[in-house]
């Protein structure tokens, strides 16, 4: 079983490479500008969306479409700046599954506060309620 | 097959042969202890700290049992039970339970399972300890600025009005936060990438498989309970006003973000505890755990429902109906993995050869004294029956159950297991059962008489009570006095066995897994020659040699059945 | 299990090890990858503290409308737009910084890594303008909620220019009483607005509750919740952004030693993988507290 020692501990390295300097994925300058460029227009777009009048869909679709837009900025953002899609798989598991649980919180949240706001009783809490 | 030197006589020669190296002799000073980065150092100045801070909360709470005994003021204001309540759960919490386990037996045992050097981050090791070091002192600077009355849970707006000392204490917290952080994200990476060749993820040891759920937690929650402190201070010092009704604040927000921790940190509490029984259970039946993938998938199930009942500690806050209605169902579920392993691990001592060893005691005490907490649990999870509980002694009795009866066993029963590993030396076994058998007396003599006080309505955190109830107080006095008295027997004869108990073998319980391959105490690199990994509970090449005074391998295994 | 042989001990350091080579991993790719794994983690438990931020917004803002509506007023676009195309781009600087180090490109990477400070301190000064306009004009969280009478002024053309309030700006209307125990802790709850107990609940039909729809037609009083949630936010942000400038000078320091190249350039890519996530919190932060029309 002597060459079972060599194989390597944990889970198997990406690319099964087992030896030499860890250099990583070097990400090309044309992906670097191409991506920031995007970012810039997709900001852009998301500040006309508020600004301009003739695209007025109403406060909450805004919110949706402001939303949409940032997540596809911060997509590109941990997907090429930060590698995501070069690394191995479990980084990017373990972001998206923190992901999950901040929903879980936001969504929880919000379903129960305004449910309990009909239970408010103005008055009781001058400074909330009036 | 050869014996290795690991087996002979529990101690590895140093370099010159003459006395035996391990990691505790290996560097002297105080420096190279407050400067290391071996994880079994840390786990040493981890346990130290701990349990003195076991200690103190112990002693907090002999004053509250001391106070009770008569339903009107004894030796005590008012102002300062509530200061000492508050400093008990404090302490208790966050300064014992939860980085306890992890952080002392943990750190010690882990790399050692998997036949590694250390965990894959040792100086953000030796930074979690002191994050914890430098939390623990901000508490206690609140003891001595006069202590805080708000309950360990710092329900808004009382805590954000109050004038005593809540910013020491809360920012101690966050601190400590930052240690349960760093520890949790340590194990998960050495579990991920430091296993030996072999080790799949369902050859791991039990207790592996409880660290790494129980790091899951401690990663995802302990930042919101961060959060949620940064803003009681913001509140307190800036008034920001987001849960201070006064200033336009909701109080229930407050609620929801601290129970969104706190739920899942009494899973962390638990679940190393509950890894340590699934190691000395089988170990001390000398037969192979039963049910193994069932209770590996039943700790990652604890782990992720744990975040979705937290609602459950709210029922009476004005939280909305339907929430309530999610929550207690929810919390049904909850309970359910944990049954799982109760089961399991109860099939595993049927028919097996039972040895009555200390930590077996544990272990079966916290049989008992867990399912009582578990089932008492479901009670209070159902939502028309809390409303009557909820705030009575039911509850303080339910959550000593599960935290004391339930961790602090687990605890107990690890550190009476690995005890010989970490300090090479033998404790006096008979003393070691009689002192459970009076904490285990103690505990039920203290908590039991609370489940029927509490369902007859006494309050809990409150000063006085009514003359009725005097009788169950005074019960529960006694018996608290039973309770540490076995800790100081506990106390003694681990101090005394680390001058004059027998040196330890190296597996002197003849357990499977690898950190009993190599010495008591192991050197500093952990392992002369790199263990093989196996099935970690297959006893049968393991047997008894009296020259040793413990286990050794004879012949190869049989292959023991995996699950 | 519990094979042992006489196999041979762990291998002593070779000559012409890496140095950088923890003892405890075998492999240089292990400890990379280990290393990377960790940091995300790390960053994961970021994303979580933020969390409760972005909870207590969602919250507020999901049941009290109307109050983010009116005040966002006050937040400058074009400045919070300026911040972010800034930060965009020193992550732009940062990405490029990591990947001359991975190719030794020494003089590059010390050029982007001053460009990535020179970001994220012009982001700290722009904010330091919107903070101290605030704090002029008293639109602070509720403990310090004082609306000078311009901002008042503003808020009433805005409402004004929107449709929303009819009828002519009034004299301003009184702030409301801030927090009267700024320095210690006792409230002052004004008697007279709390009702008996026999008066609340006939007192709830009788007043309609919840969210009340004529909040419409008139300035809400309660301005100071979204002024909170705007400082704690952009706070704790900054924060962040304060601890990235003093870890990127760090690596500035080492890389001026030296320190970095194809062999070893974890520091750089892990406060790389920082420095990009405060600027992901902020592609969130920007819509959320400034486009709301």
């Amino acid at each position: 079983m002597a060459e079972a020692k060599n194989l390597p501990r944990g889970d198997l390295p990406t690319g099964a490479r087992q030896h030499g300097p860890a250099t990583g994925h070097v990400v090309s300058v044309r992906i670097l500008l191409g991506v920031w460029a995007l970012l810039l227009v997709l900001t852009l777009l998301t500040v006309q969306t508020v600004i301009s009048p003739w695209a007025d869909f109403g406060s909450r679709m805004d919110l949706y479409i402001a939303l949409a837009i940032a997540t596809v900025k911060a997509a590109l953002v941990l997907l090429y700046f930060m590698h995501l899609r070069y690394d191995s798989p479990l980084n990017a598991m373990w972001f998206i599954f923190a992901l999950f649980f901040v929903a879980l919180f936001i969504g929880g949240l919000i379903g129960d506060s305004q449910q309990y706001q009909s239970d408010l009783i103005p008055g009781y809490a001058p400074a909330m309620n009036p | 097959m050869a014996e290795s030197s690991a087996n002979r006589s529990g101690s590895a020669r140093g370099l010159y042969g003459a006395e035996p190296d391990n990691y505790l002799t290996h560097t002297r000073g105080v420096a190279s202890w407050l400067f290391t980065l071996d994880h079994k150092r840390i786990g040493v100045l981890y346990m130290v700290g701990v349990l003195a801070s076991f200690l103190l909360g112990g002693i907090l709470a002999l004053l509250i049992r001391t106070e009770l005994l008569r339903p009107e003021a004894f030796i005590m204001k008012a102002d300062m039970y509530n200061t000492l309540f508050t400093l008990h759960g404090a302490i208790m919490i966050f300064l014992f339970i939860i980085p306890g386990t992890p952080g002392s037996i943990g750190n010690f045992v882990l790399p050692l399972m998997l036949g590694a050097k250390d965990v894959a981050f040792p100086r953000l090791n030796l930074a979690s300890f002191y994050m914890w070091l430098v939390g623990a002192v901000f508490s206690l600077l609140a003891i001595v600025m006069g202590g805080v009355d708000t309950g360990w849970t710092f329900y808004t707006p009382y805590s954000t009005t109050t004038n005593s000392a809540v910013i020491p204490v809360v920012f101690g917290i966050f601190l400590i936060g930052f240690s349960s952080i760093f520890t949790g994200i340590n194990f998960i990476v050495t579990i991920h990438k430091l296993r030996p060749p072999g080790m799949t993820w369902f050859r791991m040891p039990l207790m592996l498989w409880s660290l790494y759920a129980t790091s899951i937690i401690q990663v995802l929650a302990t930042p919101v309970l961060g959060i949620t402190l940064l803003l009681l201070i913001a509140e307190r010092v800036l008034h920001v006003g987001i849960f201070t009704p006064a200033y336009g604040g909701d109080p229930i927000l407050y609620q929801h973000f601290f129970w969104f921790y706190s739920h899942p940190a009494v899973y962390i509490m638990i679940l190393p505890a509950m890894g340590i029984i699934s190691e000395v259970i089988p170990t001390f039946s000398r037969k192979h755990i039963f049910g193994y993938t069932f209770i590996a998938y039943s700790s990652i199930a604890i782990a992720v429902i744990s975040f979705l009942v937290w609602g459950h500690h709210m029922f009476a806050s004005g939280m909305s109906y339907m929430a309530a209605a999610i929550f207690s169902a929810l919390t049904f579920a909850v309970a359910i993995p944990s049954a799982v392993k109760v089961f399991n691990w109860l099939a595993t001592l049927y028919k097996g050869s039972i040895s009555l060893a200390t930590p077996m005691c544990y272990a079966l005490g916290f049989l008992f004294l867990f399912g009582i907490g578990g089932l008492t649990g479901l009670f209070l999870g159902a939502l028309a029956v809390d409303i009557h509980l909820t705030a009575t002694y039911f509850i303080v009795a339910h959550f000593h159950y599960v935290m004391f009866g339930g961790a602090v066993m687990g605890f107990m029963a690890g550190i009476h297991y690995w005890w010989p590993k970490i300090f090479g030396r033998m404790y006096n076994d008979r003393l070691g059962q009689i002192a459970c058998l009076m904490i285990f007396v103690g505990f039920n003599a203290t908590f039991f008489p609370q489940f029927v006080a509490g369902s007859q309505g006494l309050p809990r955190r409150y000063f006085q009570y009514p003359q009725q109830y005097q009788w169950y107080n005074v019960f529960s006095t006694v018996g608290s006095y039973l309770l540490a008295a076995g800790f100081f027997l506990v106390a003694g004869y681990l101090l005394y066995s680390l001058v004059r108990g027998r040196q330890a073998p190296a597996n002197p319980w003849g357990s499977a897994t690898l950190e009993w391959q190599t010495t008591s105490p192991p050197p500093v690199e952990n392992f002369a020659e790199q263990p093989e990994a196996g099935d970690p509970y297959d006893y049968s090449n393991l047997v008894y040699d009296a020259v040793e005074g413990g286990y050794i391998a004879r012949g190869p295994s049989q292959g023991g059945t995996n699950g | 299990m519990g094979k042992t042989h006489a196999s041979s001990p762990l291998p002593p350091v070779e000559a012409g090890h890496n140095p950088h080579l923890a003892h405890h991993f075998d492999t240089e790719q292990q400890q990379f990858e280990s290393v990377k794994l960790g940091m995300w983690i790390f960053l994961a438990t970021e994303v979580l503290l933020f969390s409760g931020l972005f909870c207590a917004y969602a919250v507020y803002r999901s049941n009290h409308p109307e109050v983010f509506r009116w005040a966002h007023v006050f937040l400058n676009v074009k400045l919070g737009a300026i911040n972010t195309v800034v930060l965009i781009t020193s992550s732009l600087s940062m990405a490029w910084a990591v990947r001359a180090a991975q190719l030794g490109q020494q003089r590059l990477l010390k050029i982007c890594l001053v460009l990535t400070l020179i970001g994220a301190m012009g982001f700290l000064g722009i904010k330091y303008v919107e903070y101290k306009n605030k704090w002029h004009e008293g639109l602070l969280w509720a403990g310090r909620y004082q609306p000078t009478a311009e901002a008042q002024q503003e808020l009433l053309h805005a409402g004004q220019r929107h449709g929303q309030v009819s009828a002519p700006a009034t004299a301003p209307r009184e702030a409301p009483q801030s927090a009267p125990a700024t320095e210690g802790d006792g409230l002052k709850i004004e008697r007279s607005l709390i009702l008996l107990p026999a008066e609340g609940p006939a007192g709830l039909k009788a007043a309609g509750v919840g969210r009340v729809a004529q909040l419409s037609q008139q300035v809400p009083k309660q301005l100071w919740w979204f002024f909170g949630i705007y400082f704690l936010m952009t706070g704790l942000h900054g924060i962040h952004v304060i601890g990235g400038i003093g870890a990127i000078s760090w690596l500035l320091v080492r890389s001026m030693k030296g320190q970095f190249g194809p062999r070893y350039y974890t520091p750089v890519d892990l406060v790389g993988l920082y420095w990009h996530l405060v600027d992901v919190i902020w592609i969130f932060l920007f819509p959320l507290l400034y486009l709301i029309r």
